[in-house]
């Protein structure tokens, strides 16, 4: 193997290493930082049915035993490090059920809507942009630019509010939140692309605009598109939160919501350790996939 | 021409915000009866000479509402940015002036937090502070929340241009006369982060205002009856068409009209820091 193909291959191992060690070290520490948090919240150890005046002291007793956790936060930190491995992630106290299956009940469609949502923004945006670099028409750019700085400064609560009025699918709401902040730097970079010298000399000795695009253009702006499509996953996940709760969509982020107002920190914890590592995952691919094109153009 | 042109859309968008500001801080003239004062005999009306607004269900004068509302967010949300900046500059800038591991372990931190959806994050930490706090303290809190969680990003900014400024002929001629590294951060390094840190706070007022917005339509915000642009917005949820009561959206399009002039005078401080 040439010796510039072995340094690549390494450097692409190191990132991809380093990358996992991230991976873990979020687990472990957002884990600690939730067993703290849940511990530490105020009436962590106190059970509402204690004060059933129906029930005897040796009930009470046993609600008190029940709650009764270590008081040292790391063996409380240690026990549900074990719990979670052997797939216990505890019982959300508003909802009385395992978390492990109110996730995999809900995960599905958050996923289906994100996703969705991901790919109406991402074709919007492109075409936009795309239409923008190539019609370079000063009005075109600015009723784009116009159109996608409106949906910017409106709240992503605000546009599934309307999507609700509009009875609009939970997917395009998510698309509507995440296409301005696609649009704004796809148009950017694919305006750039178009002004470089050697695509205005392809442009100007009459090769294909497809041609241009998938030869010339694509491998120019594909690893910063990248970069930009792993934070749009960041983006689309925190809109499901207003998207799920005000559409009554029945998905994490609706979990997530229905959690915080019921001050149900164990399920909270999870669900928010569950979201960082889907966007961690996505982020680390994006970076990687990222890399392997930019050491390929090299 | 397009500077022109540019500097005009500036000056309007600056002309806007303190027209905003103005009115806003003469809530008290402008509203004397207060945002909490109930009409019971006149709920849910339509604007009308005495409720230029009209009210909302439980007869509160929605103008007076709007007024309040627009001062707290506007006051709160460049304190909360003023915060976060802070936080950034200590965090990212000491950081990226030490270099080496402090670098790594900073940049580790800002990742992490970068990786969390911000909703996601705000909502968790809101739950661990008691939900049933008094309005005053509700607003302290979320904006306290906003401040101290949304320093991340322009923390990884600051790290980056302090880990340049360290390198620079300046700092290693001050560190060979032996200025201590504190002095030096505070009176060499830190000045010339200054357009950096001004451009930081700009944009993240913005943020901090859609931010607070969300939080208060999804009931996580200010608590009642505080008005903020979050719970005035809660009001559109209970629509049934856009055209039924038209005047429920003059807080969404102060909202827009306001974030729209700070992306305007943004685009100037953005040019400042890139």
């Amino acid at each position: 193997m040439p010796r510039h193909r072995q340094f690549a291959s390494s450097a692409l191992l190191q990132k991809i290493a380093r990358h996992s060690l991230a991976l873990v070290a979020t687990v472990l520490l957002g884990g600690f930082l939730a067993a703290v948090l849940v511990r530490l919240a105020p009436g962590f150890e106190v059970d509402e049915r204690q004060l059933d005046p129906r029930l005897n002291s040796e009930s009470v007793h046993a609600l008190v035993q029940a709650r009764a956790a270590p008081h040292n936060i790391f063996s409380f930190y240690v026990r549900s490090l074990e719990r979670a491995i052997h797939g216990d992630l505890g019982t959300s106290i508003s909802l009385g059920q395992p978390v492990s299956s109110l996730l995999r009940e809900r995960a599905p469609l958050t996923l289906r809507l994100v996703a969705l949502g991901l790919i109406l923004s991402w074709t919007s945006a492109m075409a936009l942009g795309l239409s923008a670099a190539w019609l370079r028409t000063t009005a075109y750019d600015a009723l784009t630019t116009v159109l996608s700085g409106t949906f910017l400064c409106i709240p992503a609560a605000v546009l599934a509010l309307l999507s609700v009025l509009w009875n609009l699918p939970g997917a395009l709401a998510i698309a509507l939140i995440v296409f301005p902040q696609v649009h704004r730097y796809a148009r950017n970079l694919l305006a750039k692309a178009y002004n470089l010298p050697h695509i205005i000399t392809a442009r100007a000795k009459g090769l294909s605009e497809s041609r241009i695009l998938f030869w010339h253009v694509v491998p120019v702006v594909a690893p910063q598109l990248l970069a930009v499509a792993g934070v749009s996953v960041n983006i689309a996940i925190g809109a499901a939160i207003p998207v799920e709760a005000l559409c009554g969509l029945a998905g994490v982020g609706q979990l997530a919501w229905q959690a915080a107002l019921a001050r149900d920190l164990p399920l909270l914890m999870n669900v928010t350790i569950l979201v960082t590592l889907v966007t961690l995952l996505a982020n680390s691919s994006a970076d990687v996939i990222g890399h392997v094109l930019r050491s390929q153009q090299a | 021409m397009r500077l022109f042109r540019n500097n005009a859309w500036r000056t309007l968008a600056c002309a806007v915000l303190l027209v905003v500001v103005v009115v806003s801080l003469a809530a008290n003239w402008l509203a004397p009866a207060g945002y909490a004062k109930q009409y019971r005999e006149a709920t849910d009306a339509a604007p009308s000479g005495q409720h230029w607004l009209g009210t909302d269900e439980i007869g509160r004068d929605r103008f007076a509402r709007v007024l309040y509302g627009t001062r707290i967010s506007l006051l709160l949300a460049p304190a909360a940015a003023l915060l976060s900046t802070l936080m950034a500059a200590l965090i990212g800038g000491l950081a990226g002036y030490l270099g080496g591991t402090w670098t790594r372990a900073a940049m580790a931190v800002t990742d992490l937090f970068l990786s969390l959806p911000w909703l996601f994050l705000l909502i968790t930490v809101r739950a661990v502070m008691p939900l049933n706090v008094t309005p005053l303290a509700s607003v302290v809190v979320t904006f306290l929340l906003l401040g101290l969680l949304g320093w991340t990003s322009a923390a990884r900014v600051l790290c980056a241009t302090a880990g340049s400024l360290r390198d620079s002929d300046f700092v290693r001629q001050a560190r060979a006369l032996g200025v201590r590294p504190l002095r030096l951060f505070w009176l060499h390094v830190l000045p010339n982060l200054k357009p950096v840190l001004y451009a930081q706070f700009w944009i993240s007022i913005p943020v901090f205002i859609l931010t607070e917005a969300n939080l208060g339509i999804l009931g996580l915000g200010v608590a009642e009856p505080m008005p903020s642009w979050g719970s005035l917005l809660r009001e559109l949820e209970g629509l049934v068409s856009l055209g039924e009561e038209p005047w429920k959206f003059v807080p969404l399009v102060l909202l827009a009209v306001v974030v729209t002039s700070f992306q305007f005078v943004l685009s100037e401080q953005q040019e400042a820091a890139a």
